[in-house]
């Protein structure tokens, strides 16, 4: 992991400069390291963080298991879906977007494909009710979702 | 209606500050700066302006509770922590109009003295919050942002800072709790943010369509602002419309429209030739409303008579396809999901509501759920640290109190009267 944070060294230093203390880069820092490691956190990252930091490991721990998006030692793959399945999504059709992924992508939701391509999570609310179904890969938004729209998502992806 | 928040939204050009200049951009800024900071703050009192972000309180007069003393360090806070489900419009203004969120941010901050800001975004928002970090680079270039902003002296500085997936984060306090780098539960209250808030100096916690208001205020005035819909609850107001309709979306249009309005009116009316059953109008925290309560005027009065409320002006359509227990149970999900953990009532009640909603739904209610779930209500209102376990509470009621019979049906039945 060290071999990570020296790669990301400048835009550590960069969320440094936003706070009067390390405590409040937490958040950030935990994320350039998720995103810098393939979207995980190992035991390792959480250590180290807390030493650049100066807080104490089970603080860093805290803080990464109290949000959703932080992914503690289970690796993810490549892409990790998120399907929005709170009202809005559900009125127009979410479990059947789900459904439709469960069975194009041959896993389950909580699960990861046997290439590690993709990760199968849902989501309560993206914020992204006018345009529902909706779903999101990585960091971009995909809205108004019908299953020919997946299919064409999922093979620019790199779906077999 | 000439529109405020929504008039650079779907424009592919306008988050840039060129643009944004071009089209009258930090003129507002420019006039705001030759101002008295009392006069800002008595002008955003005048028009009446009511915080958008889901409590309605008047925004002047939360400026005016921060100590004047020059040698205390202030903040401002800016919520876009946007995540009550249903809720998407502070992203149309984050999305393609960055500049007018972060003048409004500067005007405010000179109007009470705040050294820096920081705008709380929700962490899947990645797109938003890139837009906004190449914005306030952009403002900085023009010399909006930094030491002696145009050539006033006054220095301010503004950050980004990233949520990362939790929704209590939302509530003023545990935004606090988040930045500071602490697991994001509610503080104790009081003291108020205004006294104590952010690393313990006064801070201004606003929503996004509140602070994207101020701009125009200062260019057209408070009589412009105030003149705009019902006395006490005046305005443009961004209505973000989901659920069954034709065109689901963002509407500014005058607080105090009414939802008939709104629907058949702007949205097209229905999706299908199914007829409306019910409308949660301000986010799902807002008890809904039913067919008969379609000529309630939008607007944070209007709907508090009606004991719902306006919330994040998140307006949620239902046609008679949709079962109330399953909507409540998916509603009542999310709550228990996002109970940060800090108070029992709201850790323990919210998953005994999903609980039993979730038997209800699956055709296995019991004799006398509807019973336990209104005891569970009672045992958690009012009882919990902060609005999230209130929220869930409201909600749920606003389902029973309308379609009781539907909840009974599931527990007689096993099975759903709607669908």
């Amino acid at each position: 992991m060290s071999e990570i944070f020296s790669k990301v060294k400048n835009e550590i230093a960069a969320v440094l400069d936003k706070y009067p203390n390390g405590r409040s880069a937490v958040m950030d820092v935990l994320r350039i390291a998720q995103e810098a490691n393939g979207g995980h956190l190992t035991k390792e990252a959480l250590g180290e963080i807390a030493a650049l930091l100066d807080m104490r490991p089970v603080e860093v721990n805290a803080a990464a298991a109290f949000y959703t998006m932080y992914r503690i030692q289970k690796p993810a793959g490549r892409h990790h879906i998120w399907v929005c399945r709170n009202i809005s999504c559900s009125l127009l059709g979410a479990e059947h977007i789900i459904a439709y992924l469960e069975r194009a992508l041959r896993i389950k939701t909580g699960e990861t494909t046997a290439d590690d391509k993709f990760t199968l999570s849902t989501a309560e609310c993206l914020g992204s009710c006018g345009t529902a179904p909706m779903m999101q890969i990585d960091d971009d938004y995909y809205e108004n979702l019908t299953e020919s729209k997946i299919d064409e998502i999922l093979a620019e992806k790199g779906l077999k | 209606m000439e529109k405020a928040l929504l008039k650079n939204y779907g424009n592919a050009e306008t988050h840039k500050i060129d643009v944004y200049i071009a089209g009258g951009g930090y003129v507002a800024l420019a006039s705001a700066m030759k101002m008295q900071s009392d006069q800002i703050i008595q002008l955003v009192k005048d028009s009446g302006l009511r915080g958008r972000g889901g409590a309605g309180f008047p925004t002047g007069l939360k400026w005016s509770f921060i100590p004047k003393d020059p040698t205390i360090p202030k903040f401002l806070c800016c919520n876009a922590d946007e995540g009550e489900p249903g809720t998407f419009k502070d992203r149309g203004i984050i999305d393609f109009d960055p500049h007018l969120l972060i003048e409004g941010m500067i005007i405010a901050s000179f109007a009470f003295g705040a050294s820096k800001s920081y705008i709380y975004i929700r962490g899947e928002f990645a797109f938003g919050a890139k837009r906004l970090e190449t914005a306030i680079k952009e403002a900085y270039q023009k010399g909006f942002l930094g030491k002696n902003i145009l050539g006033s002296g006054f220095a301010h500085d503004m950050y980004v800072h990233r949520g990362f997936g939790a929704y209590i984060c939302g509530e003023e306090t545990a935004l606090l709790e988040s930045i500071e780098g602490w697991r994001a539960q509610p503080r104790k209250k009081p003291p108020f943010p205004a006294l104590s808030g952010l690393y313990g100096k006064p801070t201004v916690i606003n929503n996004v369509e509140t602070l994207s208001c101020i701009p125009a205020i200062i260019s057209r005035g408070a009589k412009w602002f105030s003149s705009i819909g019902p006395e006490k609850s005046p305005g443009p107001k961004i209505f973000g419309v989901s659920g069954h309709v034709k065109k689901p979306g963002l509407y500014e249009l005058p607080m105090g429209t009414t939802i008939r309005e709104l629907i058949f009116d702007h949205c097209g009316g229905m999706s299908s030739d199914r007829p409306l059953k019910a409308v949660i109008p301000g986010g799902v925290s807002a008890p809904m409303l039913n067919a008969n309560d379609l000529d309630t005027k939008l607007d944070f009065d209007s709907l508090a008579s009606k004991g719902s409320m306006l919330g994040s002006g998140a307006v949620i359509v239902m046609d008679s396809s949709t079962c109330m227990v399953k909507t409540a149970y998916i509603i009542n999900r999310f709550f228990s999901h996002e109970s940060c953990g800090k108070c029992t009532p709201c850790r323990d009640g919210t998953p005994w509501l999903t609980k039993v909603l979730k038997r209800l739904e699956h055709g296995e209610g019991r004799i006398g759920d509807v019973e336990l779930l209104e005891r569970l209500c009672s045992n958690i209102f009012g009882r919990t640290f902060c609005p999230l376990g209130d929220g869930a509470v409201m909600a749920l009621r606003g389902f029973i109190k309308n379609f009781r019979e539907e909840f009974q049906y599931h527990v007689d039945n096993k099975k759903c009267k709607a669908a």
